[in-house]
């Protein structure tokens, strides 16, 4: 035990005495996982449990004229075959808007297509059987006649009056539209010495979470209570939504989310198929089980990216940048994802480009477009990895036509690091960045002088290297401005109840959700810290909307910074609920006791006083020592959201070193590296995965990953053969390294971590891969930059 | 997905399997690693009603060497070739080509067998037998017919094979004197099927080759073997000579287009291999534009 004079007004909570807090500790839940003990929806079996099977449509769009269930329903081990139109009986459609996003629109969508399909996938009927593989062959005897519809699927000529309209009650295909102009854009291009213009391109992809989405859903007559089972990382969310779409009370819908094999912002929304399967369970009066098999998760697990950007960016002689202006096109698909819609990643892009830069003249037009293909909405990053490489790329581009060294504008143009507080062109309000820090330490870590000379040697042997770099602003600990100020009921706040054991140890129940992130080690390591109680005491319990308090979920690099704060308030109030009746116990004061080591000390000199152990026993079974007039309370709950600041932004910054063949047009990526500020590090092994995580997927989307529709809207890959996910044998080395700027919105002050990986690896890659194509004068602008791209643009081929 | 319904035996014996073949027909399916079957099942594009597994035969295991003919059964594993002692010393082409198939899980249950009875285009292994003028081996009810590799690719999944027939084995020639050889090709990822691939076998003599064989594959329907090879034979390599085989090499290829590549980066791919396969074997590193 190292006891120090513990002086508890000057040590911040965060330093006290055997504190975990930046410390990497393993996660509690590993020993359960690696011993095959998790419980993940694809492992429950409840008594009378049905499997569904979702025939799903062939066409992009459609009209169903007619479905015919009759010989599958005769097939052994069938229990029901259920239209749309006979679903709706139980539950209703919805719209995926916000009205913080003026003028987005999007038309009513049903959990089993109505009439007309509108994607390739959208479900047209359900089999629901004894196991999945009956369900499976009775779907085969399903008919079903469609009339084939023109189906839109270029979002270029989405808008164009030819066009068919998809939604004719919604006049046209535009969802939503955002402009933006802020400063003298005009004047400054006019001013300016070189202006650079390029379009940039970005594949359509998606999360390939390893366990697919998967739901139990259980209606129990008698309770009148729907139990769900479901892999999500908004637990409270998804109870609001199927309340409200059954015409239940949210206290009729529990839902329970146990492990959960991947997420990355796959499964933080509301899909039609899940609908449809807690409505069966209603409708049927039984357990239903659905679990996505690998074709129905790219068919219809969120899409992502998929955007056009024309950006323009212009400079002064000596490299200042003077403004910058995009034009942003994507298609969402025919539907605005519900409930989060599908205009925030545009939405973000605006935010975010030009955002790490000093200057205040930009501006932005972002238009979202309806087309008949899965829709897209949210996944990891949203709407960085397109602002950072618009950024970045005009950065480097126009650095390279000026003949300015990469390093060399950014230091030019970065916010300075004492700029703080300021506000970003597009008017996000910065608390405080790193920039000027991040990239200092960052060219440290590469060696870059040592690395440009490697590069210039290589060069004469035709061996082709580039460095590419790229700063990005990361969106973390969103408040209510995200959703809840349009509508959503999708909680911004979280909340954390810690109680003492009548053993001493502590059970804690935080709204916070755990996909691999760590959220259950965090949790317990600040709870610990702060109680004074060693971390294997620490129990923590999360993903149950029966058992934990009311909050977001884990979503948006928020997990940490708000529930981390929750938890640390909430251990501090119970500590001093304990330290009350220790004192009453002692004869003491609370102010000079404090917990260390599971046990109350004297607070000058660590000497032990009583264990919680002890403590205890006497609250729970001999209250009848305790002086008169005390009531303990050895369970305390405390909730948090920022309030001052609408979002704790990040900053970072990230480098790619790679080899393009130029004769093959392969690209073979030696090195990364990444330096970012989440302020506070909880568990520094944590945080480094969860870059390293995010700037994997980043690489994929930079050279593999791609959905790749054909013009009739047919997604043409949809399997793990053709759509390629990034392997570690393609993977470099990636070394991380952090600069630590507290937020003062908390006294934790830990911003978030999750995406910032993802956000910048991308645009550090194509940078790379245009430093490497110098030689030939070629510039590559769309990613996944595959090796046929590499090719065209190098007219090899 | 999960396959339909389907019967399954395990075969006994080589007699055994091809009586069941002969009585199902197209209806029956072998069942030898299942590494390209089971996902073709899962995904219901083939739905058999009987697999005939033959993963019990001890007469189609392991690898003999009989004289100047290393002998391979079927079901010799992809595993079994990577740590081959025999097929590293008579036949490294392919101990350094079995290393590109798919993932050690794949290579530990995918068989030699299989993979030529399965006759991807992207295969490696179908081009070495090329390359290496493997004897197939091949028996049905009424005997055994023994077929020369370049006869027994067809297509796209296609072979000489009959519904009824079973592959037992391959015979390959040992290394001779002198010989060298190359492997590469071009995928997306490791482990991946290839977009352009090479296997070469040669006989190299005083910095000329006296014998080459050039075996291109996923660069058409079946494995390639590529008669622009004989214009190396016995030659002095110049710039100009390489550029005319190039050209000769165009004109054999069939490159279909797909989501990896087009038909035109498959032919400059394999032109591509083509330099670094001569530039390679004769140490003539003035022949790649890469060292220039
Ligand atoms: C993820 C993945 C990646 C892969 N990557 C590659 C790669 O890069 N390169 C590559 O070459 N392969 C690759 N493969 C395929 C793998 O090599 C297979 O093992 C091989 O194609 C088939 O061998 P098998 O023993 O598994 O055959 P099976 O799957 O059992 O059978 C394949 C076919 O051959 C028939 N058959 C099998 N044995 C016989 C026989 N003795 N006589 C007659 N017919 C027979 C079967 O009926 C079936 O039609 C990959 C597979 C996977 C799953």
């Amino acid at each position: 035990m190292t006891t120090r004079p513990a002086h508890r007004d000057i040590l911040s909570v965060l330093d006290r005495p055997n504190s975990y807090i930046g410390k990497t500790v393993p996660r509690p839940n590993l020993d359960r996982l690696l011993q095959g003990r998790g419980l993940y929806v694809s492992d429950i079996e409840l008594p009378r449990m049905a499997h569904v099977v979702f025939l799903r449509s062939p066409h992009a769009h459609a009209m169903i004229m007619a479905i015919d269930g009759g010989a599958a329903k005769r097939l052994p081990g069938v229990i029901a075959v259920v239209t749309g139109k006979e679903l709706a009986a139980v539950i209703t459609p919805w719209v995926g808007v916000l009205s913080h996003l003026k003028g987005l629109k999007s038309a009513p969508q049903s959990a089993i297509a109505i009439d007309r399909v509108c994607w390739q996938g959208e479900a047209v009927a359900a089999v629901v059987a004894t196991s999945r593989a009956a369900a499976e062959d009775a779907a085969e005897h399903v008919t079903v006649e469609y009339r084939e519809l023109e189906a839109v699927t270029d979002m270029r000529t989405a808008l164009d009056p030819k066009t068919p309209v998809i939604h004719s009650a919604l006049g046209d295909n535009l969802a939503f539209e955002r402009t933006h102009d802020a400063g003298q854009v005009d004047r400054a291009f006019a001013q300016s010495d070189t202006v650079v213009e390029a379009e940039f391109v970005f594949g359509r992809h998606t999360g390939v979470t390893l366990e697919p989405r998967a739901v139990v859903a259980d209606w129990n007559a008698a309770e009148a209570r729907l139990t769900i089972y479901q892999g999500t990382q908004a637990p409270h969310m998804v109870q609001n939504i199927a309340a409200l779409h059954l015409g239940l009370q949210e206290q009729q819908v529990r839902v329970v989310c146990k492990d959960v094999g991947g997420s990355f912002g796959i499964k933080v929304h509301i899909y039609a198929d899940e609908m449809a399967t807690y409505a069966l369970s209603k409708l049927l009066r039984r357990p239903v089980k659905f679990v996505a098999d690998r074709i129905e998760s790219f068919n219809t697990d969120i899409h992502a990216r998929d955007h056009r950007c024309m950006g323009r960016i212009g400079v002064e002689r000596d490299g200042t940048i003077t403004a910058f202006e995009i034009d942003d096109l994507t298609g969402i698909g025919p539907y605005s994802m519900y409930p989060r819609t599908s205009a925030i990643e545009a939405n973000q892009v605006v935010n975010l480009v030009g955002s790490p830069y000093v200057t205040k003249n930009y501006r932005a037009r972002a238009r979202v477009v309806f087309q008949n293909k899965n829709l897209m909405c949210q996944y990891r990053a949203v709407g960085h990895p397109i602002a950072c490489s618009v950024t970045e790329g005009l950065v480097d581009l126009v650095a390279m036509k000026i003949g300015v060294d990469p390093v060399e504008i950014r230091r030019r143009n970065l916010i300075a690091d004492d700029a703080y507080p300021c506000a970003s062109p597009s008017g996000l309000r910065f608390e405080k960045l790193s920039h000027h820090a991040s990239l200092d330490k960052l060219l440290g870590m590469m060696d870059y002088q040592l690395l440009r000379a490697e590069q210039a040697e290589l060069r004469k042997k035709n061996i082709h290297r580039g460095i590419g770099i790229a700063s990005f602003v990361e969106v973390t600990n969103p408040s209510a401005a995200f959703y809840g100020v349009g509508g959503a009921r999708i909680s911004s706040q979280d909340g954390v109840a810690v109680r003492l054991d009548a053993q001493g140890s502590v059970i804690c129940q935080t709204s916070i959700t755990e996909q691999g992130q760590g959220s259950e080690s965090l949790t317990a390591q600040i709870v610990g810290s702060v109680l004074g109680v060693s971390m294997e005491r620490v129990r923590v319990i999360l993903g149950d909307t029966d058992n934990t308090p009311y909050g977001g979920g884990t979503w948006a690099s928020r997990g940490a910074g708000i529930g981390g704060e929750a938890a640390l308030q909430a251990a501090k109030s119970l500590r001093k609920n304990i330290l009350d009746v220790a004192a009453a116990i002692l004869q003491s004061t609370a102010a000079e006791l404090d917990i260390v080591s599971n046990s109350v000390v004297d607070a000058d000199d660590g000497t032990p006083r009583i264990e919680l152990k002890e403590l205890a026993r006497v609250v729970y079974f001999r209250p009848d020592t305790l002086p008169p007039g005390i009531q303990p309370e050895l369970m305390a709950t405390r909730h948090f959201v920022p309030r001052e600041y609408p979002f704790a932004f990040t900053n970072g910054v990230q480098a790619s070193w790679l080899e393009v063949d130029a004769e093959t047009g392969f690209i073979k990526l030696l090195r990364h590296w990444v330096v970012e500020d989440c302020g506070t590090i909880i568990n520094p092994q944590l945080v480094d995965e969860q870059i390293r995580g995010g700037v994997v997927q980043g690489l994929g989307a930079a050279l593999f990953e791609k959905c790749i529709y054909d013009e009739r809207g047919q997604l043409t890959n949809a399997n793990m053969a053709d759509y390629l996910v990034p392997m570690a044998a393609e993977m470099p080395d990636i070394d991380v390294g952090h600069v630590v700027s507290p937020t003062a919105e908390s006294e934790l002050g830990a911003k978030g971590a999750g995406e910032a990986g993802t956000a910048g690896a991308a645009a550090a890659v194509a940078n790379a891969v245009n430093d490497a194509l110098r030689p030939f004068g070629a510039i590559v602008t769309e990613i996944p930059l595959t090796p046929q791209v590499i090719l065209t643009a190098l007219a090899r081929i | 997905m999960k396959a339909s319904a389907f019967a399954y035996a395990r075969a006994t014996s080589i007699g055994n399997a091809l009586g069941l073949l002969a009585a199902h027909g197209d209806k029956a399916k072998v069942l030898s690693g299942g590494q390209s079957l089971m996902p073709a099942m899962n995904l219901r594009l083939i739905s058999p009603e009987l697999i005939v597994d033959i993963g019990g035969i001890g007469e189609l295991r392991g690898i003999a060497l009989k004289g100047e003919v290393l002998s391979v059964g079927a079901l010799t594993r992809h595993a079994d070739l990577l740590k081959s002692p025999e097929i590293a010393a008579h036949s490294p082409l392919l101990t350094k080509a079995v290393a590109h198939v798919a993932h050690p899980a794949i290579r530990n249950r995918g068989t030699i067998g299989g993979s030529l009875a399965h006759a991807d285009p992207a295969s490696e292994l179908p081009a070495c037998m090329l390359a290496l003028g493997a004897i197939i081996i091949v028996r049905g009810q009424a005997g055994e017919r023994r077929i020369p590799a370049k006869d027994f690719f067809r297509g796209i999944y296609e072979t000489a094979l009959s519904a009824e027939e079973l592959l037992v084995a391959i015979e390959l020639p040992v290394t001779r004197k002198n010989a060298a050889y190359f492997f590469d090709e071009f995928a997306r990822r490791h482990g991946d099927y290839a977009i352009a691939g090479l296997a070469a076998d040669a006989v190299v003599k005083d910095g000329a080759f006296t014998n080459l064989h050039l075996a291109f594959f996923a660069v058409g329907d079946r494995p390639v073997l590529s008669s622009a090879a004989c214009r190396l034979i016995d030659a002095v390599i110049t710039p100009a000579l390489m550029a005319d085989a190039s050209a000769a090499l165009d004109e054999e290829l069939e490159p279909h287009d797909d989501q990896q590549a087009t038909a035109s980066m498959r032919r400059h791919l394999a032109k591509v291999l083509l330099v670094r396969c001569v530039s390679t074997l004769l140490g003539r590193a003035d022949l790649d534009a890469r060292v220039a």
